[in-house]
């Protein structure tokens, strides 16, 4: 028992050892507890989508007499959407990399590129969207409609939600620079843009691509 | 401006719901008065409003899971007297509309806002304890998490006052819970609580989950973690699982009231029977994510009673994740009658009784655990027989609803509320009972009154068999469940002992409030010195009654499955403690009001949703997120306790062990 001088007197919340939490050497550091809690986030987040595929895929064909996918979706449209976003992911992911260099300037520039790509690819979602609804296929039109809207809508939303973090963001490493708990967040918003990318994927496939078949 | 809200919401023309109001204004304008006469706003804002520490949230968890099952049961006894009543050319004293709200509100909130909360409670004081660490992964989630739950119950608690409740039962199924045959704001509140406390409690899954694969003290091993962790692991990851998919299923119904959507509406292709497979897809896992840390609280409690190890460690936590993983194949079991086919069925219904076999495993680690056992019959080991009793049976019931052609027959009867009351009364409700009376001296110091506590098990135990085992021979005549009358006066001997039964439970209740305040009373009687009340084995027992913010001075180095006890009897053998480790400034995180503003936010903005408020349903969006941005611009996280007053606590901690060393065990 004479092992216990040993153990590191650390509070959780401290920075403990780097460690890969096992559990054999006490508490993980906080750059790995912070991290592996959003990506638990994720996962719950992506069982929502999932809900919501499962949702769209039982009432796809509950159409009411209405416009069916073929009549409503525009492939090259939703190909110049899928590239804007994942183009943005790609250029957050250069953020990530100059942020770890501590380059201010370039660190700002991309994720400001991050979140015009991102708006484009919100622009073009609500063009589609207020297209729809103008030719009176709008979500109370038929189940699938009402599907339709709220599985695309829902990411639309996470987009929307990822641009407001984005510049709380951009904001908090202006005033207050590459700081330890700042950069760990910046880690978070980017496990966080790629996952609405997968989600994006999933989207694309089942919905349009799908949709859009012969 | 105000949406649809008007006088007309407050029920001045209803009685029941009137007075009731009253009371609880008048009760609670007393409890303020009270509070600020003895001047302890300032006390309880430091000490539990804004506090992080994960044994404060817990404590304030269960007291708001008591208060809400007061709530809950006056709606029980009121079911109870009213279907006594209302027998044949009597139609009682409750309007079908009431009644039909205050069957819908005691599902509700006994499941959403007594259980849960009781459960995450007993999670929050217990788990980083029993890990040997300072706090959960995330103190300040963790109190937005409490703050969040907090705000469901009172937009729940709001509809007594004003408006009215759902109708709709506590699922809400449509299509009656569309805005076609449900207008009014009673489904609105019911979708709205759930909403907000749902994210609270997503966010204790994350927070948990987190907590025990990554913060555990040095030397403890997933296989040296105490059963109840392991049982939390599993109903947290249920949590993580299944409350997203309760989320998407309560939303599509609101865009359905609100927007005109057509999910579960009978026309524009909708589809009810999809809110059925979505909702029990969440309902189900829900079961388990009671059940399961309850069945971690009957180890801790007959293992600890029983003065062994528990029999068939890893086998407990083998079938702990087999209940876990099973738990997401058996959803359609709540609606075989849906005509799914005979193929389909069969396939949920053996799936449904194959949870009986984890199940008996872990039954029989606890009896052969007692066995050969020094078994010692205080009140939490009352309990854990009592359920092993009462659960066994209830286990049965639910093996023979889960065969299909059965449940044809007995579905949607009062066979199947006497069954899931026997498993959630004997399972769940026996284990907060446990749970409370054998944590309650780590929480506050003193243990409570014995008598009073047998007592109180004896009410539950006498009064839930009353209740509940009439109604499986109603089920069996043909009673069907959520009746505000009683046509066949043959089944009024049954009704009354049910609600015999109601009120013995009712004097349980009572009771359990007197054994408080006597205990409290008489507390200097029952001190708890050693930290140590019941000769425990795992690691909060170490650390003193109540323990330090930080827990312990230095986390715990851990040999071996039962962490503490091996500890404790080396002490006792060698008779000395362990050298006395070189003490070090504890860095705790800071207190936060960002919960309850959070949660005033959201409450606000909920309210204004159901009522159609929307400039003040923005407002508190704007509300919440500025909270947000302005905590996340804080540059300090934590305080530092001064390594002199560690070290101080510390000394005094190992003098009383020392003077008590021979006492610590009283199997020498």
């Amino acid at each position: 028992m004479t092992t216990v001088s040993e153990a590191p007197a650390v509070g959780l919340t401290h920075q403990g050892s780097e460690d890969t939490g096992l559990g054999h050497r006490g508490p993980a550091s906080k750059s790995i507890v912070v991290p592996y809690g959003f990506w638990l986030f994720i996962l719950s987040d992506m069982v929502l989508f999932s809900a919501l595929f499962a949702t769209y895929a039982s009432l796809v064909h509950a159409t009411d007499g209405g416009p069916i996918t073929n009549q409503l979706f525009d492939r090259k449209l939703v190909a110049i959407e899928t590239l804007a976003l994942l183009l943005s992911s790609f250029v957050c992911g250069l953020a990530m990399i100059t942020a770890k260099r501590r380059n201010m300037l370039w660190t700002q520039g991309w994720l400001l590129l991050t979140g015009l790509l991102g708006l484009v690819f919100l622009s073009i979602e609500l063009f589609e969207f207020g297209k729809m609804i103008g030719e009176g296929a709008g979500p109370q039109r038929s189940a699938f409609l009402s599907s339709f809207f709220t599985l695309v809508g829902c990411h639309g939303a996470h987009v929307t939600a990822g641009l407001l973090w984005l510049g709380t963001m951009m904001a908090q490493i202006w005033t207050k620079g590459f700081r330890q708990d700042i950069m760990r967040r910046l880690l978070c918003y980017s496990v966080f843009w790629h996952a609405l990318d997968i989600i994006w994927v999933a989207i694309f496939t089942i919905v349009y691509l799908i949709g859009t078949l012969p | 401006m105000f949406g649809r809200l008007t006088w007309d919401a407050v029920p001045f023309n209803q009685p029941i719901p009137l007075i009731t109001s009253l009371v609880v204004i008048l009760a609670l304008g007393a409890v303020a008065i009270w509070v600020t006469r003895i001047r302890a706003w300032p006390y309880l804002w430091h000490e539990y409003i804004t506090s992080t520490d994960h044994k404060r949230i817990g404590i304030m968890y269960i007291v708001l899971a008591l208060v809400m099952l007061v709530r809950g049961f006056s709606d029980a006894i009121m079911m109870r007297a009213q279907q006594s009543l209302a027998i044949g050319a009597s139609q009682g004293y409750l309007p079908p509309e009431h009644y039909d709200q205050i069957f819908s509100a005691h599902g509700t909130i006994m499941i959403f806002f007594v259980a849960m909360p009781f459960v995450i409670g007993f999670m929050n004081f217990v788990v980083p304890l029993q890990l040997g660490v300072r706090d959960v992964a995330f103190p300040t989630m963790n109190n937005v998490s409490f703050w969040l739950t907090a705000s469901g119950v009172l937009l729940v608690n709001l509809s007594l006052f004003l408006g009215e409740f759902a109708r709709t039962g506590w699922l809400g199924f449509p299509p009656l819970s569309e805005k076609a045959f449900s207008p009014g704001v009673g489904v609105d509140y019911y979708l709205v609580a759930l909403q907000i406390s749902g994210v609270g409690t997503v966010l204790t899954a994350v927070n948990f989950v987190t907590t025990i694969l990554k913060t555990r003290a040095p030397g403890m091993s997933y296989l040296r973690m105490p059963v109840f962790c392991w049982t939390s692991l599993a109903s947290n990851l249920l949590i993580l699982a299944a409350f997203p998919v309760l989320t998407v299923t309560l939303a599509l119904l609101m865009l359905d009231r609100y927007l005109g959507f057509h999910f579960f509406t009978n026309d524009g292709g909708g589809n009810s029977m999809l809110y059925m497979n979505l909702i029990w897809i969440w309902g189900h896992p829900e079961v388990y994510i009671l059940i399961l840390p309850a069945f971690g609280i009957y180890s801790e409690v007959v293992s600890t009673f029983s003065g062994k190890p528990l029999f068939g460690y890893r086998s407990m936590v083998f079938a702990t994740l087999a209940i876990c993983v099973l738990s997401f194949t058996v959803w359609l079991h709540h609606f075989f009658t849906m005509g799914a086919g005979a193929d389909v069925n069969a396939v949920f219904g053996i799936a449904s009784m194959l949870i009986g076999i984890p199940t008996g495993v872990k039954i029989y680690n606890w009896l052969f655990t007692m066995y050969g056992g020094r078994v010692r019959f205080n009140v939490p080991m009352y309990y854990a027989v009592g359920f092993m009793l009462t659960f066994v049976v209830g286990g049965l019931t639910g093996v023979l609803l889960a065969i299909p052609p059965v449940d044809f027959i007995v579905h949607n009867s009062l066979f199947l509320v006497a069954h899931f009351h026997q498993v959630i009364i004997g399972g769940v409700v026996f284990a907060l009972m446990a749970g409370y009376t054998y944590w309650f001296p780590k929480a506050f110091g003193f243990t409570l009154d014995e008598r009073l506590g047998k007592a109180v098990f004896w009410c539950w135990f006498i009064g839930f068999h009353l209740a509940f085992m009439p109604l499986y021979v109603l089920g069996f005549w043909g009673a069907t469940r959520r009746m505000q009358h009683i046509p066949d006066p043959t089944w009024a001997p049954w009704l009354n002992i049910a609600f015999v039964g109601a009120a013995i439970i009712g004097l349980g209740i009572v009771l359990t409030v007197v054994q408080l305040l006597y205990s409290i009373r008489t507390r200097d009687r029952r001190r708890d010195i050693t930290g140590d009340p019941w000769d425990g084995r795992t690691l909060e027992w170490l650390t003193l009654s109540p323990p330090p913010h930080y827990n312990f001075a230095v986390l715990p180095d851990v040999h071996g499955e039962e962490a503490y006890w091996t500890r404790k009897q080396t002490a006792i053998k060698e008779e000395r403690l362990i050298d006395e480790p070189n003490y070090q400034p504890i860095e705790m995180p800071l207190n936060t009001p960002v919960g309850i503003i959070c949660a005033f936010f959201a409450s606000v903005c909920g309210f204004a949703v159901i009522w159609y408020i929307w400039w003040l349903a923005i407002l508190g969006l704007i509300g919440a997120f500025a909270i947000f941005v302005w905590y996340a611009w804080r540059d300090e996280h934590e305080h530092i306790i001064p390594v002199e007053e560690v070290r101080a606590n510390a000394r005094e901690r190992r003098r009383i062990r020392m003077e008590h060393l021979h006492e610590l065990s009283q199997s020498v």
